[in-house]
Protein backbone atom coordinates (compact mmCIF):
# COMPACT_ATOMS: atom_id res chain seq x y z
CA UNK A 1 0.00 0.00 0.00
CA UNK A 2 2.82 2.41 -0.36
CA UNK A 3 1.95 5.28 -1.89
CA UNK A 4 4.21 6.68 -4.89
CA UNK A 5 5.00 9.75 -5.26
CA UNK A 6 2.48 10.87 -8.24
CA UNK A 7 -0.36 9.66 -6.47
CA UNK A 8 -0.97 12.36 -3.84
CA UNK A 9 -1.02 15.79 -5.32
CA UNK A 10 0.28 18.43 -2.97
CA UNK A 11 -1.74 19.67 -0.97
CA UNK A 12 -2.80 16.37 0.34
CA UNK A 13 1.13 15.30 0.99
CA UNK A 14 1.27 18.53 2.85
CA UNK A 15 -1.68 17.86 4.80
CA UNK A 16 -0.35 14.17 5.59
CA UNK A 17 3.04 15.78 6.19
CA UNK A 18 1.60 17.87 9.16
CA UNK A 19 -1.00 15.37 10.38
CA UNK A 20 1.86 12.47 10.37
CA UNK A 21 4.27 15.10 12.10
CA UNK A 22 2.17 16.23 14.67
CA UNK A 23 1.30 12.53 15.90
CA UNK A 24 4.56 11.48 15.99
CA UNK A 25 5.49 14.50 17.90
CA UNK A 26 2.64 13.58 20.61
CA UNK A 27 3.85 9.27 20.10
CA UNK A 28 7.23 10.71 21.27
CA UNK A 29 6.02 12.59 24.18
CA UNK A 30 3.68 9.02 25.43
CA UNK A 31 7.06 6.86 24.48
CA UNK A 32 8.77 9.32 26.27
CA UNK A 33 7.27 8.53 29.58
CA UNK A 34 5.85 5.12 28.98
CA UNK A 35 8.97 3.07 27.80
CA UNK A 36 10.66 0.96 29.85
CA UNK A 37 13.98 -0.31 29.50
CA UNK A 38 13.05 -3.80 28.81
CA UNK A 39 10.94 -2.27 25.88
CA UNK A 40 13.90 -0.83 24.39
CA UNK A 41 15.03 -3.84 22.29
CA UNK A 42 11.55 -5.29 21.52
CA UNK A 43 11.55 -1.81 19.37
CA UNK A 44 14.28 -2.81 17.24
CA UNK A 45 13.44 -6.61 17.09
CA UNK A 46 9.93 -5.57 16.05
CA UNK A 47 11.39 -2.63 13.35
CA UNK A 48 13.71 -5.72 11.93
CA UNK A 49 11.10 -8.05 11.71
CA UNK A 50 8.20 -5.74 10.57
CA UNK A 51 10.54 -4.77 7.72
CA UNK A 52 11.87 -8.31 6.67
CA UNK A 53 7.86 -9.59 6.90
CA UNK A 54 6.93 -6.90 4.70
CA UNK A 55 9.40 -8.54 1.81
CA UNK A 56 7.23 -11.61 1.70
CA UNK A 57 4.06 -10.93 -0.37
CA UNK A 58 1.94 -13.60 -0.06
CA UNK A 59 -1.07 -14.31 -3.37
CA UNK A 60 -4.18 -13.04 -2.76
CA UNK A 61 -7.22 -13.52 -5.46
CA UNK A 62 -6.81 -12.62 -9.10
CA UNK A 63 -2.81 -11.83 -9.57
CA UNK A 64 -2.49 -9.66 -6.72
CA UNK A 65 -0.56 -9.87 -3.61
CA UNK A 66 -0.91 -8.14 0.02
CA UNK A 67 2.12 -8.62 2.44
CA UNK A 68 1.64 -7.61 6.44
CA UNK A 69 1.74 -4.20 7.50
CA UNK A 70 2.83 -4.72 10.96
CA UNK A 71 1.12 -1.86 12.73
CA UNK A 72 -1.64 -3.86 14.93
CA UNK A 73 1.24 -6.38 16.08
CA UNK A 74 3.83 -3.76 17.01
CA UNK A 75 0.31 -1.60 18.63
CA UNK A 76 -0.51 -5.13 20.61
CA UNK A 77 3.11 -5.59 21.79
CA UNK A 78 4.43 -1.92 22.88
CA UNK A 79 1.09 0.40 22.69
CA UNK A 80 0.58 2.70 19.80
CA UNK A 81 2.97 5.28 20.29
CA UNK A 82 5.86 3.08 20.53
CA UNK A 83 4.41 1.41 17.81
CA UNK A 84 3.74 4.70 15.66
CA UNK A 85 7.56 5.04 16.26
CA UNK A 86 8.32 1.40 14.93
CA UNK A 87 6.00 1.89 11.88
CA UNK A 88 7.64 4.98 11.16
CA UNK A 89 11.12 3.85 11.13
CA UNK A 90 10.48 1.19 8.61
CA UNK A 91 8.35 3.46 6.35
CA UNK A 92 11.46 6.15 6.53
CA UNK A 93 14.10 3.63 5.75
CA UNK A 94 11.82 1.80 2.77
CA UNK A 95 11.07 5.03 1.67
CA UNK A 96 15.12 6.73 1.45
CA UNK A 97 16.78 3.66 0.99
CA UNK A 98 14.73 0.97 -0.73
CA UNK A 99 12.65 3.47 -2.93
CA UNK A 100 9.33 1.83 -1.72
CA UNK A 101 6.98 4.93 -1.43
CA UNK A 102 7.63 7.74 -2.60
CA UNK A 103 9.13 10.50 -0.75
CA UNK A 104 6.25 13.67 -1.08
CA UNK A 105 3.34 10.75 -0.53
CA UNK A 106 6.14 9.57 3.07
CA UNK A 107 3.82 11.82 4.86
CA UNK A 108 0.62 10.13 2.96
CA UNK A 109 2.69 6.51 3.93
CA UNK A 110 2.89 7.48 7.57
CA UNK A 111 -0.21 8.53 8.51
CA UNK A 112 -2.20 5.25 6.74
CA UNK A 113 0.34 2.66 8.35
CA UNK A 114 1.37 4.37 10.63
CA UNK A 115 -0.91 6.50 12.54
CA UNK A 116 -3.94 5.00 11.27
CA UNK A 117 -3.45 1.80 11.56
CA UNK A 118 -1.61 1.99 15.40
CA UNK A 119 -4.71 3.63 16.51
CA UNK A 120 -7.04 1.39 14.55
CA UNK A 121 -5.47 -1.81 15.43
CA UNK A 122 -5.18 -0.19 19.75
CA UNK A 123 -8.21 1.27 19.93
CA UNK A 124 -9.80 -2.63 18.22
CA UNK A 125 -7.20 -4.56 20.36
CA UNK A 126 -8.18 -3.06 23.65
CA UNK A 127 -12.17 -2.86 22.90
CA UNK A 128 -12.35 -6.54 21.55
CA UNK A 129 -10.07 -7.85 24.72
CA UNK A 130 -12.17 -6.67 27.09
CA UNK A 131 -15.15 -8.35 25.80
CA UNK A 132 -13.57 -11.48 25.79
CA UNK A 133 -11.48 -13.47 28.09
CA UNK A 134 -8.08 -11.88 29.43
CA UNK A 135 -5.88 -15.05 28.08
CA UNK A 136 -4.44 -16.21 25.86
CA UNK A 137 -7.88 -16.88 23.27
CA UNK A 138 -8.84 -13.43 24.11
CA UNK A 139 -5.49 -11.91 23.03
CA UNK A 140 -5.62 -13.93 19.64
CA UNK A 141 -9.22 -12.99 18.57
CA UNK A 142 -8.75 -9.48 18.91
CA UNK A 143 -5.95 -9.45 17.50
CA UNK A 144 -6.93 -11.04 14.59
CA UNK A 145 -9.68 -8.53 14.37
CA UNK A 146 -7.40 -5.55 15.25
CA UNK A 147 -4.71 -6.29 12.54
CA UNK A 148 -7.72 -7.01 10.17
CA UNK A 149 -9.31 -3.46 10.52
CA UNK A 150 -5.63 -1.75 10.46
CA UNK A 151 -5.31 -2.62 6.93
CA UNK A 152 -8.77 -1.86 5.71
CA UNK A 153 -9.21 1.17 6.88
CA UNK A 154 -5.48 2.34 6.02
CA UNK A 155 -6.84 1.06 2.61
CA UNK A 156 -9.64 3.33 2.72
CA UNK A 157 -7.20 6.76 4.16
CA UNK A 158 -5.42 5.91 1.16
CA UNK A 159 -8.20 5.82 -1.06
CA UNK A 160 -9.72 9.24 0.01
CA UNK A 161 -6.06 10.80 -0.71
CA UNK A 162 -6.36 9.17 -3.87
CA UNK A 163 -9.55 10.81 -4.68
CA UNK A 164 -8.77 14.27 -2.87
CA UNK A 165 -5.98 14.24 -5.29
CA UNK A 166 -8.41 13.54 -8.21
CA UNK A 167 -6.26 10.68 -8.80
CA UNK A 168 -8.80 8.76 -9.27
CA UNK A 169 -12.47 9.02 -8.55
CA UNK A 170 -13.66 8.39 -4.90
CA UNK A 171 -16.80 5.77 -6.40
CA UNK A 172 -13.87 4.11 -8.37
CA UNK A 173 -11.11 3.63 -5.77
CA UNK A 174 -12.51 3.53 -2.36
CA UNK A 175 -14.90 0.42 -3.30
CA UNK A 176 -11.73 -1.23 -5.06
CA UNK A 177 -9.21 -0.23 -2.21
CA UNK A 178 -11.39 -1.46 0.14
CA UNK A 179 -12.46 -5.07 -1.57
CA UNK A 180 -8.60 -6.23 -2.01
CA UNK A 181 -7.49 -5.08 1.35
CA UNK A 182 -10.78 -7.28 3.25
CA UNK A 183 -8.65 -10.21 1.47
CA UNK A 184 -4.87 -8.84 2.04
CA UNK A 185 -6.18 -7.99 6.17
CA UNK A 186 -6.45 -11.73 6.46
CA UNK A 187 -3.66 -12.55 5.50
CA UNK A 188 -2.32 -9.52 8.05
CA UNK A 189 -4.71 -11.01 10.89
CA UNK A 190 -3.48 -14.79 10.32
CA UNK A 191 0.35 -13.71 10.59
CA UNK A 192 -0.20 -11.18 13.38
CA UNK A 193 -1.74 -13.91 15.55
CA UNK A 194 0.75 -16.39 14.81
CA UNK A 195 3.09 -14.17 16.23
CA UNK A 196 1.05 -13.75 19.07
CA UNK A 197 0.67 -17.79 19.68
CA UNK A 198 4.81 -17.74 19.25
CA UNK A 199 5.68 -15.05 21.88
CA UNK A 200 2.78 -16.74 23.69
CA UNK A 201 4.46 -20.31 23.63
CA UNK A 202 8.10 -18.89 24.36
CA UNK A 203 8.21 -15.59 25.74
CA UNK A 204 4.77 -15.18 27.33
CA UNK A 205 6.14 -11.86 29.21
CA UNK A 206 6.72 -10.09 26.53
CA UNK A 207 2.75 -10.05 25.48
CA UNK A 208 2.55 -8.09 29.20
CA UNK A 209 5.05 -5.23 28.32
CA UNK A 210 2.25 -3.36 27.29
CA UNK A 211 1.60 0.41 28.56
CA UNK A 212 -2.04 0.84 29.09
CA UNK B 1 21.51 -15.96 28.95
CA UNK B 2 18.30 -14.18 29.00
CA UNK B 3 19.30 -10.81 28.77
CA UNK B 4 20.14 -11.74 25.24
CA UNK B 5 16.70 -12.67 24.00
CA UNK B 6 16.77 -9.76 21.81
CA UNK B 7 19.22 -11.54 19.63
CA UNK B 8 17.53 -13.78 19.35
CA UNK B 9 14.99 -11.77 17.66
CA UNK B 10 16.94 -10.20 15.68
CA UNK B 11 17.93 -13.23 14.42
CA UNK B 12 14.86 -14.41 13.32
CA UNK B 13 14.00 -11.29 11.50
CA UNK B 14 16.87 -11.79 9.59
CA UNK B 15 16.11 -15.32 8.88
CA UNK B 16 12.79 -13.95 7.76
CA UNK B 17 14.89 -12.18 4.89
CA UNK B 18 16.01 -15.78 3.80
CA UNK B 19 12.43 -16.46 2.06
CA UNK B 20 12.13 -13.12 0.13
CA UNK B 21 12.95 -14.49 -2.81
CA UNK B 22 9.61 -16.63 -2.55
CA UNK B 23 7.53 -13.59 -2.27
CA UNK B 24 5.15 -13.48 -4.55
CA UNK B 25 5.76 -10.80 -7.71
CA UNK B 26 2.50 -10.54 -8.23
CA UNK B 27 1.30 -6.28 -7.98
CA UNK B 28 0.32 -5.69 -3.94
CA UNK B 29 -3.23 -4.17 -3.66
CA UNK B 30 -2.28 -0.59 -4.42
CA UNK B 31 -0.57 -1.39 -7.31
CA UNK B 32 -3.14 -3.68 -8.53
CA UNK B 33 -6.25 -1.40 -8.31
CA UNK B 34 -3.55 1.69 -9.93
CA UNK B 35 -3.50 -0.33 -13.25
CA UNK B 36 -6.92 -1.87 -13.04
CA UNK B 37 -8.47 1.78 -12.43
CA UNK B 38 -5.99 3.36 -14.84
CA UNK B 39 -3.98 5.31 -12.85
CA UNK B 40 -0.54 3.56 -12.21
CA UNK B 41 1.04 5.78 -15.44
CA UNK B 42 1.15 8.80 -12.33
CA UNK B 43 3.44 6.98 -10.28
CA UNK B 44 6.47 8.90 -10.74
CA UNK B 45 10.59 7.87 -10.57
CA UNK B 46 12.25 8.45 -7.53
CA UNK B 47 14.73 11.51 -7.77
CA UNK B 48 17.83 8.66 -6.64
CA UNK B 49 17.90 4.85 -6.12
CA UNK B 50 19.83 3.38 -3.88
CA UNK B 51 18.46 -0.22 -3.88
CA UNK B 52 15.27 0.06 -5.66
CA UNK B 53 13.01 -3.08 -5.67
CA UNK B 54 14.48 -4.65 -2.68
CA UNK B 55 17.29 -5.85 -5.17
CA UNK B 56 20.91 -5.01 -4.14
CA UNK B 57 22.61 -3.49 -7.36
CA UNK B 58 25.66 -5.40 -8.22
CA UNK B 59 25.11 -8.54 -7.05
CA UNK B 60 24.79 -11.02 -9.81
CA UNK B 61 22.72 -13.67 -8.44
CA UNK B 62 18.86 -12.07 -7.91
CA UNK B 63 17.90 -14.35 -5.08
CA UNK B 64 20.93 -13.58 -3.01
CA UNK B 65 20.73 -9.48 -4.13
CA UNK B 66 17.33 -9.75 -2.68
CA UNK B 67 18.28 -11.90 0.60
CA UNK B 68 21.44 -9.00 1.12
CA UNK B 69 18.87 -6.02 0.61
CA UNK B 70 16.78 -7.56 3.09
CA UNK B 71 19.79 -8.21 5.49
CA UNK B 72 20.89 -4.15 5.11
CA UNK B 73 17.21 -3.05 5.59
CA UNK B 74 16.52 -4.83 8.82
CA UNK B 75 19.92 -4.16 10.41
CA UNK B 76 19.07 -0.43 9.18
CA UNK B 77 15.64 -0.40 10.70
CA UNK B 78 16.90 -2.52 14.24
CA UNK B 79 19.24 0.11 14.83
CA UNK B 80 16.88 3.13 14.39
CA UNK B 81 13.72 1.85 16.08
CA UNK B 82 16.41 0.43 18.88
CA UNK B 83 18.06 4.20 18.96
CA UNK B 84 14.79 5.76 19.04
CA UNK B 85 13.41 3.60 22.19
CA UNK B 86 16.79 3.98 23.56
CA UNK B 87 16.60 7.95 23.55
CA UNK B 88 12.88 8.15 24.33
CA UNK B 89 12.68 5.85 27.23
CA UNK B 90 11.49 7.28 30.55
CA UNK B 91 14.33 8.07 33.16
CA UNK B 92 12.57 8.70 36.34
CA UNK B 93 15.61 6.42 38.46
CA UNK B 94 18.17 8.52 37.01
CA UNK B 95 16.43 12.11 36.86
CA UNK B 96 16.29 11.31 40.90
CA UNK B 97 19.75 10.42 41.42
Amino acid sequence: MHIPDGFVNIPVAAATYVASGGSLAYAVRRTNKELGEKQVPLMGVMGAFIFAAQMLNFPVAGGTSGHLIGAALATILLGPWAGMLIMTSVLVVQALIFQDGGLVALGANVFNMSVVACLVGHYAFTWLKRLLDEGIRGTVISGFVAAWASVVTAAIACALELAVSDTSALTVVLPAMTLVHILIGIGEGLITVAVLAFLAATRRDLLQLRPN
Amino acid sequence: MKRKWWIAGLLIALAVTLLSPLASAWPDGLERVAEDKGFSEDAQDAPYEAIPDYVLPGVGNEAVATILAGIVGTLVVFGLAYGLGALLRKREATQRD
